[in-house]
Protein backbone atom coordinates (compact mmCIF):
# COMPACT_ATOMS: atom_id res chain seq x y z
CA UNK A 1 0.00 0.00 0.00
CA UNK A 2 1.49 3.28 -0.92
CA UNK A 3 2.08 5.85 1.78
CA UNK A 4 -0.24 8.61 1.18
CA UNK A 5 -1.90 11.39 3.25
CA UNK A 6 -4.63 10.89 5.44
CA UNK A 7 -6.20 13.57 7.08
CA UNK A 8 -5.38 14.14 10.51
CA UNK A 9 -8.79 14.55 12.12
CA UNK A 10 -10.82 11.49 10.07
CA UNK A 11 -14.43 12.72 9.86
CA UNK A 12 -15.18 8.68 9.08
CA UNK A 13 -12.58 6.08 10.13
CA UNK A 14 -13.19 2.53 9.49
CA UNK A 15 -10.68 0.40 11.51
CA UNK A 16 -10.30 -2.96 10.85
CA UNK A 17 -14.27 -4.08 10.32
CA UNK A 18 -15.02 -7.39 10.03
CA UNK A 19 -18.58 -7.99 8.94
CA UNK A 20 -20.51 -11.82 8.09
CA UNK A 21 -23.97 -11.90 5.95
CA UNK A 22 -24.97 -15.40 8.04
CA UNK A 23 -22.06 -17.72 7.45
CA UNK A 24 -20.11 -16.02 4.86
CA UNK A 25 -17.26 -13.17 6.08
CA UNK A 26 -17.43 -10.77 3.58
CA UNK A 27 -15.54 -7.99 5.14
CA UNK A 28 -12.19 -9.48 6.44
CA UNK A 29 -10.94 -6.38 8.49
CA UNK A 30 -11.76 -3.07 6.17
CA UNK A 31 -9.38 -0.37 7.16
CA UNK A 32 -10.29 3.44 5.72
CA UNK A 33 -10.47 7.03 6.51
CA UNK A 34 -12.39 9.90 5.02
CA UNK A 35 -11.78 13.58 6.10
CA UNK A 36 -14.17 16.47 6.23
CA UNK A 37 -15.21 17.87 3.29
CA UNK A 38 -13.24 15.15 1.42
CA UNK A 39 -14.89 12.99 -1.72
CA UNK A 40 -12.78 9.64 -1.51
CA UNK A 41 -13.99 7.08 -4.15
CA UNK A 42 -13.96 3.15 -3.33
CA UNK A 43 -13.10 0.96 -6.40
CA UNK A 44 -13.14 -2.59 -6.69
CA UNK A 45 -14.55 -5.61 -8.99
CA UNK A 46 -18.09 -6.98 -8.46
CA UNK A 47 -18.66 -8.59 -4.65
CA UNK A 48 -15.39 -7.61 -3.09
CA UNK A 49 -17.28 -6.11 -0.18
CA UNK A 50 -17.69 -2.09 -0.90
CA UNK A 51 -21.36 -1.72 -0.60
CA UNK A 52 -21.27 -4.25 2.79
CA UNK A 53 -18.33 -1.73 3.49
CA UNK A 54 -21.24 1.14 2.96
CA UNK A 55 -24.14 -0.59 4.85
CA UNK A 56 -21.56 -0.60 7.54
CA UNK A 57 -20.65 2.38 8.35
CA UNK A 58 -24.26 3.04 7.40
CA UNK A 59 -25.45 0.93 10.42
CA UNK A 60 -27.12 -1.48 7.84
CA UNK A 61 -25.28 -4.39 8.65
CA UNK A 62 -23.55 -5.01 11.94
CA UNK A 63 -19.47 -5.67 12.18
CA UNK A 64 -18.49 -8.75 14.15
CA UNK A 65 -15.18 -6.56 15.24
CA UNK A 66 -13.33 -3.52 14.74
CA UNK A 67 -14.57 -0.02 14.85
CA UNK A 68 -16.71 2.62 13.17
CA UNK A 69 -15.98 6.41 14.59
CA UNK A 70 -18.15 9.48 13.52
CA UNK A 71 -15.91 12.62 13.93
CA UNK A 72 -14.26 10.67 16.82
CA UNK A 73 -17.15 9.53 18.37
CA UNK A 74 -17.80 5.43 18.04
CA UNK A 75 -20.67 4.60 16.19
CA UNK A 76 -20.44 1.02 15.79
CA UNK A 77 -23.89 -0.89 16.17
CA UNK A 78 -25.75 2.56 16.12
CA UNK A 79 -29.17 1.94 14.22
CA UNK A 80 -29.18 3.12 11.11
CA UNK A 81 -32.32 6.12 12.04
CA UNK A 82 -29.85 7.50 14.42
CA UNK A 83 -26.76 7.61 12.26
CA UNK A 84 -28.71 9.32 9.72
CA UNK A 85 -29.82 11.94 12.36
CA UNK A 86 -26.27 12.31 13.15
CA UNK A 87 -25.17 13.34 9.86
CA UNK A 88 -24.37 10.58 7.59
CA UNK A 89 -26.37 10.58 3.98
CA UNK A 90 -27.10 7.07 2.27
CA UNK A 91 -27.92 6.48 -1.39
CA UNK A 92 -27.70 3.25 -2.07
CA UNK A 93 -27.07 1.10 -5.00
CA UNK A 94 -30.29 0.39 -6.43
CA UNK A 95 -31.56 3.99 -5.59
CA UNK A 96 -34.20 2.53 -3.49
CA UNK A 97 -36.60 5.37 -3.87
CA UNK A 98 -40.31 5.15 -2.21
CA UNK A 99 -42.10 4.48 -5.62
CA UNK A 100 -45.56 4.90 -3.96
CA UNK A 101 -44.50 8.25 -2.24
CA UNK A 102 -44.37 11.56 -4.73
CA UNK A 103 -41.24 13.16 -5.01
CA UNK A 104 -42.48 15.58 -2.54
CA UNK A 105 -42.86 13.19 0.19
CA UNK A 106 -40.03 11.42 -0.77
CA UNK A 107 -38.03 14.33 0.18
CA UNK A 108 -39.44 15.01 3.49
CA UNK A 109 -38.83 11.92 4.54
CA UNK A 110 -35.44 13.20 5.55
CA UNK A 111 -37.01 17.13 6.10
CA UNK A 112 -39.45 16.59 8.67
CA UNK A 113 -37.10 16.15 11.14
CA UNK A 114 -37.21 17.61 15.19
CA UNK A 115 -35.53 20.77 15.41
CA UNK A 116 -35.44 22.03 11.28
CA UNK A 117 -37.55 25.08 11.11
CA UNK A 118 -39.70 25.69 8.21
CA UNK A 119 -37.77 28.67 6.97
CA UNK A 120 -34.61 25.89 7.16
CA UNK A 121 -36.71 23.17 5.45
CA UNK A 122 -37.77 25.93 2.14
CA UNK A 123 -33.97 27.04 2.14
CA UNK A 124 -32.97 22.83 1.65
CA UNK A 125 -35.82 22.06 -0.82
CA UNK A 126 -34.79 25.68 -2.19
CA UNK A 127 -31.24 23.93 -3.02
CA UNK A 128 -32.15 20.91 -3.88
CA UNK A 129 -34.34 22.31 -6.78
CA UNK A 130 -32.04 24.56 -7.71
CA UNK A 131 -29.33 21.57 -7.97
CA UNK A 132 -32.27 19.33 -9.90
CA UNK A 133 -34.89 21.20 -11.33
CA UNK A 134 -36.82 18.76 -12.88
CA UNK A 135 -37.61 17.41 -9.33
CA UNK A 136 -39.29 20.53 -8.69
CA UNK A 137 -41.46 19.78 -11.89
CA UNK A 138 -42.46 16.80 -10.74
CA UNK A 139 -42.96 17.13 -6.96
CA UNK A 140 -46.15 15.88 -6.56
CA UNK A 141 -45.58 13.00 -9.18
CA UNK A 142 -44.98 9.19 -7.86
CA UNK A 143 -41.42 8.66 -7.34
CA UNK A 144 -41.92 5.30 -8.97
CA UNK A 145 -43.38 6.87 -12.30
CA UNK A 146 -39.49 8.69 -12.83
CA UNK A 147 -37.01 8.00 -14.88
CA UNK A 148 -33.64 6.15 -14.16
CA UNK A 149 -31.84 9.18 -14.24
CA UNK A 150 -34.91 11.65 -12.35
CA UNK A 151 -34.81 8.77 -10.05
CA UNK A 152 -31.00 8.68 -9.12
CA UNK A 153 -31.23 12.26 -8.50
CA UNK A 154 -34.37 12.14 -6.02
CA UNK A 155 -32.10 9.72 -4.38
CA UNK A 156 -29.05 11.98 -4.32
CA UNK A 157 -32.23 14.96 -3.12
CA UNK A 158 -33.48 13.00 -0.38
CA UNK A 159 -30.12 12.21 1.45
CA UNK A 160 -29.25 15.74 1.44
CA UNK A 161 -32.12 16.71 3.44
CA UNK A 162 -30.95 15.16 5.88
CA UNK A 163 -28.02 17.87 5.82
CA UNK A 164 -25.33 15.15 5.87
CA UNK A 165 -22.16 15.52 7.21
CA UNK A 166 -21.18 12.82 4.87
CA UNK A 167 -22.73 10.72 1.82
CA UNK A 168 -22.23 7.44 1.22
CA UNK A 169 -22.67 6.99 -2.57
CA UNK A 170 -23.08 3.50 -3.73
CA UNK A 171 -22.90 3.45 -7.88
CA UNK A 172 -24.95 6.80 -8.30
CA UNK A 173 -24.28 6.29 -12.35
CA UNK A 174 -25.17 3.15 -12.99
CA UNK A 175 -27.31 2.23 -16.05
CA UNK A 176 -27.75 6.05 -16.56
CA UNK A 177 -27.06 7.00 -20.17
CA UNK A 178 -23.77 9.29 -20.57
CA UNK A 179 -25.78 12.94 -20.49
CA UNK A 180 -26.88 11.97 -16.63
CA UNK A 181 -23.99 10.42 -15.53
CA UNK A 182 -22.00 13.89 -16.03
CA UNK A 183 -24.78 15.77 -14.03
CA UNK A 184 -24.05 13.05 -11.20
CA UNK A 185 -20.23 13.94 -11.52
CA UNK A 186 -21.34 18.04 -11.26
CA UNK A 187 -23.31 16.91 -8.80
CA UNK A 188 -20.68 15.67 -6.74
CA UNK A 189 -18.72 18.22 -7.67
CA UNK A 190 -21.29 20.83 -6.12
CA UNK A 191 -21.52 18.42 -2.92
CA UNK A 192 -18.00 18.73 -2.83
CA UNK A 193 -18.18 22.40 -2.39
CA UNK A 194 -20.56 22.68 0.15
CA UNK A 195 -18.07 20.55 2.04
CA UNK A 196 -19.44 17.72 2.25
CA UNK A 197 -17.55 14.83 2.63
CA UNK A 198 -18.60 11.61 0.00
CA UNK A 199 -17.50 8.09 -0.34
CA UNK A 200 -18.35 6.93 -3.48
CA UNK A 201 -18.31 3.44 -4.66
CA UNK A 202 -17.97 3.11 -8.45
CA UNK A 203 -17.54 1.33 -11.51
CA UNK A 204 -17.14 4.04 -13.53
CA UNK A 205 -13.23 4.72 -12.93
CA UNK A 206 -12.85 7.55 -14.82
CA UNK A 207 -15.68 9.71 -13.13
CA UNK A 208 -14.65 8.48 -9.74
CA UNK A 209 -10.74 9.32 -10.37
CA UNK A 210 -11.75 12.92 -11.83
CA UNK A 211 -14.41 13.18 -8.84
CA UNK A 212 -12.06 12.10 -5.84
CA UNK A 213 -9.39 13.04 -4.17
CA UNK A 214 -8.40 9.68 -2.33
CA UNK A 215 -8.83 5.80 -3.82
CA UNK A 216 -9.04 2.87 -1.82
CA UNK A 217 -8.96 0.00 -3.80
CA UNK A 218 -11.00 -3.34 -2.71
CA UNK A 219 -10.31 -6.76 -3.37
CA UNK A 220 -11.51 -9.92 -1.41
CA UNK A 221 -13.15 -8.29 1.43
CA UNK A 222 -9.53 -6.11 2.41
CA UNK A 223 -8.31 -2.43 1.16
CA UNK A 224 -5.92 -3.30 -1.09
CA UNK A 225 -4.21 -0.06 -2.31
CA UNK A 226 -4.88 3.60 -1.11
CA UNK A 227 -3.64 6.52 -3.27
CA UNK A 228 -4.22 10.07 -4.19
CA UNK A 229 -6.55 10.05 -7.29
CA UNK A 230 -3.51 11.92 -9.32
CA UNK A 231 -1.13 8.69 -8.29
CA UNK A 232 -3.51 6.69 -10.42
CA UNK A 233 -3.43 9.26 -12.99
CA UNK A 234 0.04 9.09 -13.66
CA UNK A 235 0.13 5.26 -13.01
CA UNK A 236 -2.30 3.20 -13.73
CA UNK A 237 -1.05 -0.28 -12.99
CA UNK A 238 -3.17 -0.84 -9.64
CA UNK A 239 -6.47 -0.18 -11.54
CA UNK A 240 -5.09 -2.84 -14.34
CA UNK A 241 -3.95 -5.28 -11.43
CA UNK A 242 -6.95 -4.80 -9.14
CA UNK A 243 -10.23 -3.78 -11.52
CA UNK A 244 -8.78 -5.23 -14.88
CA UNK A 245 -9.55 -2.50 -16.95
CA UNK B 1 -92.38 -10.08 -21.96
CA UNK B 2 -94.89 -10.87 -19.58
CA UNK B 3 -93.15 -13.05 -18.11
CA UNK B 4 -90.17 -10.68 -17.27
CA UNK B 5 -92.25 -8.42 -15.79
CA UNK B 6 -94.01 -11.06 -13.33
CA UNK B 7 -90.28 -11.83 -12.15
CA UNK B 8 -89.45 -8.34 -11.95
CA UNK B 9 -92.87 -8.13 -9.93
CA UNK B 10 -91.69 -10.77 -7.42
CA UNK B 11 -88.16 -9.43 -6.31
CA UNK B 12 -89.02 -7.38 -3.19
CA UNK B 13 -87.49 -4.45 -3.62
CA UNK B 14 -88.09 -2.95 0.22
CA UNK B 15 -86.05 -5.86 1.29
CA UNK B 16 -83.34 -5.13 -0.74
CA UNK B 17 -83.01 -1.73 0.30
CA UNK B 18 -82.86 -2.61 3.78
CA UNK B 19 -80.70 -4.68 3.59
CA UNK B 20 -78.77 -2.59 1.24
CA UNK B 21 -78.77 -0.18 4.79
CA UNK B 22 -78.12 -3.30 7.10
CA UNK B 23 -75.11 -4.55 4.70
CA UNK B 24 -73.29 -0.45 4.49
CA UNK B 25 -73.79 -0.12 8.37
CA UNK B 26 -72.65 -4.18 9.29
CA UNK B 27 -69.42 -3.21 6.49
CA UNK B 28 -68.13 0.02 8.24
CA UNK B 29 -67.96 -1.56 11.43
CA UNK B 30 -65.93 -4.33 9.83
CA UNK B 31 -63.93 -1.65 7.55
CA UNK B 32 -63.16 -0.16 11.15
CA UNK B 33 -61.76 -3.41 12.10
CA UNK B 34 -60.40 -4.47 8.86
CA UNK B 35 -58.94 -1.42 8.54
CA UNK B 36 -56.54 -1.82 11.90
CA UNK B 37 -55.72 -5.44 10.59
CA UNK B 38 -54.37 -4.73 7.47
CA UNK B 39 -52.41 -1.37 8.54
CA UNK B 40 -50.68 -4.13 11.15
CA UNK B 41 -50.11 -6.22 8.49
CA UNK B 42 -49.40 -4.01 5.81
CA UNK B 43 -46.56 -2.11 7.87
CA UNK B 44 -45.41 -5.00 10.33
CA UNK B 45 -45.56 -7.77 8.58
CA UNK B 46 -47.40 -9.45 11.43
CA UNK B 47 -50.75 -11.57 11.36
CA UNK B 48 -51.92 -9.98 14.52
CA UNK B 49 -54.80 -12.82 15.89
CA UNK B 50 -55.14 -10.83 18.81
CA UNK B 51 -57.04 -8.01 16.73
CA UNK B 52 -60.45 -9.52 17.78
CA UNK B 53 -59.03 -9.39 21.63
CA UNK B 54 -58.14 -5.98 21.54
CA UNK B 55 -61.68 -4.97 19.66
CA UNK B 56 -63.45 -7.15 22.80
CA UNK B 57 -61.06 -4.88 25.38
CA UNK B 58 -61.88 -1.60 24.02
CA UNK B 59 -65.88 -2.78 24.51
CA UNK B 60 -65.11 -3.97 28.00
CA UNK B 61 -62.92 -0.49 28.51
CA UNK B 62 -66.24 1.05 27.42
CA UNK B 63 -68.54 -0.55 29.67
CA UNK B 64 -66.30 0.59 32.36
CA UNK B 65 -65.84 3.93 31.41
CA UNK B 66 -69.58 4.14 30.76
CA UNK B 67 -70.51 3.07 33.90
CA UNK B 68 -68.09 6.14 35.29
CA UNK B 69 -69.34 8.86 33.47
CA UNK B 70 -72.22 7.68 31.95
CA UNK B 71 -70.74 9.36 28.72
CA UNK B 72 -70.98 7.13 25.94
CA UNK B 73 -68.79 9.53 23.96
CA UNK B 74 -66.24 9.33 26.84
CA UNK B 75 -66.29 5.52 27.06
CA UNK B 76 -65.70 5.36 22.71
CA UNK B 77 -62.69 7.81 23.29
CA UNK B 78 -61.20 6.81 26.91
CA UNK B 79 -61.47 2.73 25.15
CA UNK B 80 -59.57 3.62 22.18
CA UNK B 81 -57.16 5.72 24.63
CA UNK B 82 -56.45 2.88 26.86
CA UNK B 83 -56.14 -0.19 24.20
CA UNK B 84 -53.99 1.79 21.93
CA UNK B 85 -51.76 2.42 24.90
CA UNK B 86 -51.75 -1.15 25.82
CA UNK B 87 -51.52 -2.06 22.14
CA UNK B 88 -47.68 -0.13 22.05
CA UNK B 89 -47.18 -1.85 25.52
CA UNK B 90 -47.59 -5.06 23.75
CA UNK B 91 -46.18 -4.59 20.85
CA UNK B 92 -42.99 -3.38 22.82
CA UNK B 93 -43.02 -6.56 24.94
CA UNK B 94 -43.80 -9.13 22.65
CA UNK B 95 -43.36 -8.45 19.03
CA UNK B 96 -40.28 -6.15 18.60
CA UNK B 97 -38.33 -8.44 20.28
CA UNK B 98 -39.18 -10.78 17.47
CA UNK B 99 -38.25 -7.83 14.68
CA UNK B 100 -36.76 -9.97 11.84
CA UNK B 101 -37.71 -13.54 13.34
CA UNK B 102 -39.63 -15.92 11.09
CA UNK B 103 -43.07 -14.87 10.47
CA UNK B 104 -44.23 -17.49 12.24
CA UNK B 105 -43.12 -16.71 15.67
CA UNK B 106 -45.39 -13.42 15.21
CA UNK B 107 -48.05 -15.42 14.59
CA UNK B 108 -47.57 -18.07 17.52
CA UNK B 109 -46.73 -14.93 19.58
CA UNK B 110 -50.50 -13.07 19.09
CA UNK B 111 -52.12 -16.17 19.04
CA UNK B 112 -50.57 -16.30 23.16
CA UNK B 113 -51.69 -12.73 23.16
CA UNK B 114 -54.92 -13.41 22.17
CA UNK B 115 -56.00 -16.79 24.49
CA UNK B 116 -54.14 -14.49 27.49
CA UNK B 117 -56.50 -11.60 26.75
CA UNK B 118 -59.54 -13.48 26.04
CA UNK B 119 -59.06 -15.89 29.75
CA UNK B 120 -58.29 -12.30 31.29
CA UNK B 121 -61.66 -11.17 30.19
CA UNK B 122 -63.47 -14.32 31.69
CA UNK B 123 -61.67 -14.21 34.86
CA UNK B 124 -61.95 -10.32 35.40
CA UNK B 125 -65.64 -9.70 33.79
CA UNK B 126 -67.27 -13.15 33.84
CA UNK B 127 -69.51 -15.31 31.19
CA UNK B 128 -72.61 -12.85 31.50
CA UNK B 129 -72.49 -11.04 28.46
CA UNK B 130 -72.45 -6.46 29.54
CA UNK B 131 -74.42 -4.36 27.59
CA UNK B 132 -73.53 -1.03 26.00
CA UNK B 133 -76.52 1.13 26.34
CA UNK B 134 -77.21 3.32 22.54
CA UNK B 135 -76.04 6.96 22.84
CA UNK B 136 -79.32 7.81 20.34
CA UNK B 137 -82.25 5.74 20.95
CA UNK B 138 -84.83 7.16 18.18
CA UNK B 139 -85.61 5.17 15.10
CA UNK B 140 -87.08 6.14 11.30
CA UNK B 141 -89.79 4.36 9.68
CA UNK B 142 -88.01 2.30 6.37
CA UNK B 143 -90.57 0.95 5.01
CA UNK B 144 -92.88 -1.18 7.46
CA UNK B 145 -89.28 -1.35 9.88
CA UNK B 146 -88.38 1.31 12.54
CA UNK B 147 -84.64 1.54 11.59
CA UNK B 148 -82.81 2.69 14.54
CA UNK B 149 -81.21 6.28 13.79
CA UNK B 150 -78.05 4.59 15.70
CA UNK B 151 -77.25 2.03 13.05
CA UNK B 152 -76.54 4.98 10.77
CA UNK B 153 -74.42 6.82 13.11
CA UNK B 154 -72.28 3.87 13.45
CA UNK B 155 -71.33 3.70 9.40
CA UNK B 156 -71.12 7.50 9.77
CA UNK B 157 -68.66 7.77 12.73
CA UNK B 158 -67.10 4.51 10.99
CA UNK B 159 -66.33 6.04 8.04
CA UNK B 160 -65.00 9.69 10.00
CA UNK B 161 -62.33 7.60 11.82
CA UNK B 162 -61.33 5.82 8.37
CA UNK B 163 -61.31 8.79 6.81
CA UNK B 164 -58.76 10.45 9.94
CA UNK B 165 -57.03 7.55 9.46
CA UNK B 166 -56.45 8.50 5.54
CA UNK B 167 -56.03 11.98 6.23
CA UNK B 168 -53.07 11.36 8.62
CA UNK B 169 -51.66 8.76 6.26
CA UNK B 170 -51.51 11.04 3.47
CA UNK B 171 -50.89 14.26 4.91
CA UNK B 172 -49.35 14.01 8.53
CA UNK B 173 -45.65 13.29 9.06
CA UNK B 174 -46.04 10.69 10.73
CA UNK B 175 -48.43 9.68 8.25
CA UNK B 176 -45.47 9.76 5.39
CA UNK B 177 -43.17 7.65 7.62
CA UNK B 178 -45.48 5.26 8.10
CA UNK B 179 -45.72 4.90 4.12
CA UNK B 180 -42.45 4.96 3.75
CA UNK B 181 -41.55 2.16 6.58
CA UNK B 182 -44.44 0.18 4.58
CA UNK B 183 -42.10 0.56 0.99
CA UNK B 184 -38.68 -0.22 2.49
CA UNK B 185 -38.09 -0.56 6.16
CA UNK B 186 -34.42 -0.71 5.14
CA UNK B 187 -34.15 2.76 3.30
CA UNK B 188 -36.82 4.40 5.92
CA UNK B 189 -34.10 4.06 8.52
CA UNK B 190 -31.29 5.22 6.59
CA UNK B 191 -33.42 7.96 6.12
CA UNK B 192 -33.51 8.67 10.13
CA UNK B 193 -37.31 7.84 10.44
CA UNK B 194 -37.51 5.56 13.89
CA UNK B 195 -39.04 2.62 12.62
CA UNK B 196 -39.20 0.68 15.74
CA UNK B 197 -41.42 3.59 17.15
CA UNK B 198 -43.26 3.74 14.00
CA UNK B 199 -43.88 0.06 14.25
CA UNK B 200 -45.32 0.56 17.74
CA UNK B 201 -47.47 3.75 16.80
CA UNK B 202 -49.15 1.82 13.73
CA UNK B 203 -49.43 -0.96 16.33
CA UNK B 204 -51.25 1.13 18.84
CA UNK B 205 -52.98 3.06 16.17
CA UNK B 206 -54.67 -0.55 14.87
CA UNK B 207 -55.53 -1.85 18.11
CA UNK B 208 -57.37 1.69 18.91
CA UNK B 209 -59.24 1.14 15.99
CA UNK B 210 -60.45 -2.17 16.93
CA UNK B 211 -60.79 -0.76 20.15
CA UNK B 212 -63.20 1.67 18.93
CA UNK B 213 -65.24 -0.21 17.01
CA UNK B 214 -65.94 -2.67 20.13
CA UNK B 215 -67.23 0.36 21.78
CA UNK B 216 -69.58 1.05 18.46
CA UNK B 217 -70.74 -2.00 18.09
CA UNK B 218 -71.13 -3.10 21.91
CA UNK B 219 -74.60 -1.58 21.57
CA UNK B 220 -75.89 -4.13 18.92
CA UNK B 221 -74.83 -7.05 20.73
CA UNK B 222 -73.78 -8.34 23.98
CA UNK B 223 -70.32 -7.17 25.76
CA UNK B 224 -68.65 -10.83 26.30
CA UNK B 225 -65.23 -12.15 26.56
CA UNK B 226 -65.50 -14.06 23.05
CA UNK B 227 -67.15 -11.14 20.69
CA UNK B 228 -64.07 -10.79 18.95
CA UNK B 229 -63.56 -14.29 17.72
CA UNK B 230 -66.29 -14.16 14.47
CA UNK B 231 -64.99 -10.69 14.11
CA UNK B 232 -61.55 -11.31 13.36
CA UNK B 233 -62.13 -13.88 11.56
CA UNK B 234 -64.48 -11.74 9.29
CA UNK B 235 -61.70 -9.21 9.26
CA UNK B 236 -59.56 -11.74 8.35
CA UNK B 237 -61.39 -12.48 4.89
CA UNK B 238 -61.87 -8.91 4.46
CA UNK B 239 -58.14 -8.05 4.59
CA UNK B 240 -57.39 -11.16 2.20
CA UNK B 241 -60.21 -10.62 0.08
CA UNK B 242 -59.73 -6.96 -0.30
CA UNK B 243 -55.79 -7.65 -0.79
CA UNK B 244 -53.08 -7.98 2.29
CA UNK B 245 -51.91 -4.88 3.54
CA UNK B 246 -54.33 -2.76 1.13
CA UNK B 247 -56.38 -0.47 3.00
CA UNK B 248 -58.91 1.05 0.53
CA UNK B 249 -58.81 -2.87 -1.12
CA UNK B 250 -60.44 -3.58 3.05
CA UNK B 251 -62.60 -1.12 3.13
CA UNK B 252 -63.91 -2.21 -0.42
CA UNK B 253 -64.00 -5.67 0.66
CA UNK B 254 -66.13 -5.40 3.80
CA UNK B 255 -68.98 -3.57 2.26
CA UNK B 256 -69.02 -5.72 -0.14
CA UNK B 257 -68.83 -8.64 1.82
CA UNK B 258 -71.77 -7.73 3.96
CA UNK B 259 -73.65 -6.48 1.46
CA UNK B 260 -73.37 -9.98 0.12
CA UNK B 261 -74.01 -11.22 3.48
CA UNK B 262 -77.21 -9.07 3.93
CA UNK B 263 -78.76 -10.04 0.42
CA UNK B 264 -78.20 -13.75 1.12
CA UNK B 265 -79.98 -13.55 3.76
CA UNK B 266 -82.98 -12.42 2.14
CA UNK B 267 -83.22 -16.00 1.04
CA UNK B 268 -81.73 -18.09 3.77
CA UNK B 269 -81.30 -17.55 7.37
CA UNK B 270 -78.19 -15.24 8.47
CA UNK B 271 -76.33 -18.15 9.74
CA UNK B 272 -75.99 -19.65 6.61
CA UNK B 273 -75.39 -15.99 4.95
CA UNK B 274 -72.05 -16.36 6.45
CA UNK B 275 -70.94 -19.43 3.67
CA UNK B 276 -71.43 -16.34 1.35
CA UNK B 277 -67.97 -14.98 2.70
CA UNK B 278 -66.21 -18.09 2.71
CA UNK B 279 -67.10 -18.79 -1.17
CA UNK B 280 -65.44 -15.22 -1.78
CA UNK B 281 -62.64 -16.00 -0.03
CA UNK B 282 -62.23 -19.63 -1.80
CA UNK B 283 -62.75 -17.95 -5.26
CA UNK B 284 -60.41 -14.76 -4.22
CA UNK B 285 -57.89 -17.35 -3.48
CA UNK B 286 -58.32 -19.56 -6.55
CA UNK B 287 -58.49 -17.07 -9.49
CA UNK B 288 -57.04 -13.81 -7.56
CA UNK B 289 -55.06 -14.56 -4.64
CA UNK B 290 -53.44 -11.23 -5.06
CA UNK B 291 -57.06 -9.54 -3.34
CA UNK B 292 -59.97 -8.60 -5.48
CA UNK B 293 -59.42 -5.26 -4.93
CA UNK B 294 -55.98 -4.66 -5.91
CA UNK B 295 -54.98 -3.65 -9.48
CA UNK B 296 -53.59 -6.05 -12.02
CA UNK B 297 -50.05 -6.15 -12.11
CA UNK B 298 -48.88 -4.40 -15.60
Amino acid sequence: MSAVPTPAEALVSVDNIHTYYGKSHILHGVTLHIGAGEVVGLLGRNGVGKSTTLKTIMGLARPSQGEVRLAGRAITGLPAHKLARLGVGYVPEDRRIFRFLTVMENLRTGLDRHGVTSVRKQELLDKVFTYFPVLAERRQQPGGTLSGGEQQMLAIARAMMLEPRIILLDEPTEGLMPRMVSQIGQIIGALHRDGVAILLVEQNVPLTLEASERIYIMEKGLVRHHCTASDINVNDAAIRQYLGV
Amino acid sequence: MAAVLEILSTIPYDQILIQTVNGIVTGMILALVASGLTLIFGIMDVVNFAHGELFMLGAYVGVIVLAATGSFWLALVGATLVVALLGAALQIVTLRPLLGRDPLTTILATFGISLVLQNYALWQFGPVARKIGEPFTGQFTLFYLDYPWYRIVIALLSAAIIGALWLFLKFGTWGIWIRATTQDRVMAQAMGIPVPRVLTGVFAIGAGMAAASGVLFGPLVGVNHVMGVDWVLKAFIVVVVGGMGNLAGSIAAAIFISLLEAYASLWVSPAQAVIVSFVVLILTLLFRPTGLFVPTPK
